[in-house]
């Protein structure tokens, strides 16, 4: 690991200096070899990781490479490991970090592409597939007509968990899935218990099992808690997969 | 399961009605059940080692209750065998099902233990006490249980000291109570977790509060197993002439 030379930015309104170190790595290059790369930069207020990174880009080197789409936590692109825990870098302001010293890594246990850049997207596609993530309903879906109502806390209960936004930082903080690269992960069990409480959703119990119900399944977690200790959209992971488990083992 | 059956399985992932074995179900299952069965054993088998605290009488009386006393005349130590092969068997069975659980691989340490220490996240580090003090057990667990399933009778206030002390099996003891203290509580917790035991209306409060009521059942354990023993040394380090005689209560003598 060599530690490259530092970049620095002129500080000329008085805001405190800023330190953010950097992953810096191109898996498409078999002749790169991963790096550190400390910028240092000045903070202005308010100023998140995403803004600093953006500053960085545009300022200081056009190489690096991270990822982002809708700057407010949506989307779920700019995922992260900050300072050893997996972040949003849009949710995560820089005035948080006494020192002023960041260090920025990407997720782990996804595809690396380059430097912060990772490839959550294949794997997501992948895990709905395999949680079949969609109603199962015999009866006949007519688009045109309004869907069947259901008790509004059923609906409530279904909309808090599709709250996910697929940023991968359940993955990033589970122990298993970073020993086990088939484990469906938080992300993967939220989801069936989506549809489970879903009453559009025609599936038993004994069909869910036959997606989940193995080690790679809800069988696999360990009850760490990597995914709800990290979970920047507070669901709740913690009881949802208690809730598939105890589903499961009746099954 | 038939040698058909698993065939099948063998070749399609599935069984012959084309549906995922039960059998991930079953074991998760019995892992909980055994490790309850084994946790709950433990506390009080570390409280009633601790009646020593409460003078060699009360030690003694309470050796002879196990040993059936109140029926059989002078106690029947081959009781306390049965118990210890029942407990062995469980834990032999735990440990088990609990086995698959560990890294398995160079490639799967590594990356659990870089990835714990980068994340330094506080459960996923009781998990690491939780697998360093199982596997320490298959061991110190093993030489505890053996002992007592062969040598039921040597158990009492003197037998006993006489074995931690002059015997030399104090250092065994000392790591084998550290190590279940953690382990059962830590377990304990997850179990709470796993199943969502008590997750009431606010389970992220709860959670912290079944942790810190965890920690203090750790503390309050391992107090009371550390100051038994060291209790266990005194009175071996004050046998040591009368190596191998046996306690006999006051009024008999």
């Amino acid at each position: 690991m060599i530690n490259k030379s530092t970049q620095v930015e002129e500080n000329t309104e008085g805001y405190r200096e800023i330190e953010i170190t950097v992953f810096r790595y191109n898996s498409q290059n078999k002749n790169d070899t991963p790096e550190y790369q400390t910028y240092k930069l000045i903070e202005t207020p308010g100023m998140t990781l995403y803004i600093a990174l953006i500053k960085i880009w545009s300022t200081m080197d056009h190489h690096l490479s991270f990822d982002f789409v809708c700057r407010a936590g949506i989307c779920g692109s700019c995922s992260m490991v900050v300072n050893g825990k997996p972040r949003l870098a849009c949710k995560t302001r820089t005035n948080e970090f006494e020192d002023g010293k960041i260090t920025l890594l990407p997720l782990p246990t996804f595809k690396h592409i380059k430097d912060l850049s990772v490839d959550t997207g294949n794997w997501m596609n992948a895990m709905s597939k395999k949680v079949e993530s969609w109603i199962h309903t015999k009866e006949k879906t007519d688009i045109a007509a309004i869907e069947k109502p259901i008790e509004p806390e059923d609906a409530q209960a279904v909309f808090d968990l599709d709250r996910c936004i697929e940023c991968g930082i359940c993955l990033a903080s589970c122990s298993t899935k970073i020993m086990r690269e088939d484990f469906v992960g938080a992300v993967g069990l939220n989801r069936t218990a989506r549809f489970a409480i879903d009453p559009h959703d025609e599936r038993t119990d004994a069909e869910f099992y036959e997606l989940i119900g193995d080690d790679n399944g809800v069988f696999g977690c360990m009850s760490l808690m990597g995914c709800e200790d990290h979970c920047p959209k507070e669901l709740p992971l913690q009881t949802k997969i208690a809730y598939m488990r105890r589903k499961m083992v009746k099954a | 399961m038939s040698q058909k059956d698993n065939t099948v399985e063998l070749l399609t992932g599935k069984n012959n009605f084309g549906k995922k074995s039960r059998i991930p179900a079953k074991l998760d299952f019995l892992q909980s059940v055994t490790g309850l069965f084994l946790a709950l054993f433990i506390t009080f088998h570390i409280l009633f080692e601790s009646s020593i605290l409460f003078g060699k009488e009360a030690m003694y009386r309470l050796t002879k209750l196990f040993e059936g006393e109140p029926f059989i005349e002078g106690g029947e130590p081959l009781i306390i065998t049965a118990l210890a092969m029942v407990i062995f068997s469980m834990f032999i069975f735990h440990a088990f099902l609990a086995m698959r659980k560990f890294p398995a691989s160079y490639k799967e340490y590594q990356r659990y233990r870089a990835h714990r220490e980068l994340l330094n996240h506080q459960d996923t580090n009781l998990w690491f006490i939780q697998i360093t003090t199982g596997f320490a057990m298959f061991f110190l667990g093993s030489i505890h249980l053996y002992m007592m399933m062969t040598s039921p009778e040597k158990i009492g206030p003197y037998a006993s000291a006489d074995r931690i002390f002059s015997d030399w099996m104090w250092p065994m003891y000392l790591l084998l109570l550290v190590s279940v203290v953690m382990h059962a509580w830590v377990g304990v917790y997850r179990l709470i977790i796993k199943w969502g035991w008590f997750d009431g209306k606010d389970p992220r409060k709860n959670r912290k509060r079944s942790k810190l009521i965890i920690k203090v059942l750790i503390a309050v354990y391992l107090f009371i197993g550390l100051v038994s023993l060291a209790s266990y040394m005194k009175i071996g380090y004050d046998h040591q002439s009368d190596y191998g005689s046996r306690y006999v209560m006051e009024k008999i003598k």
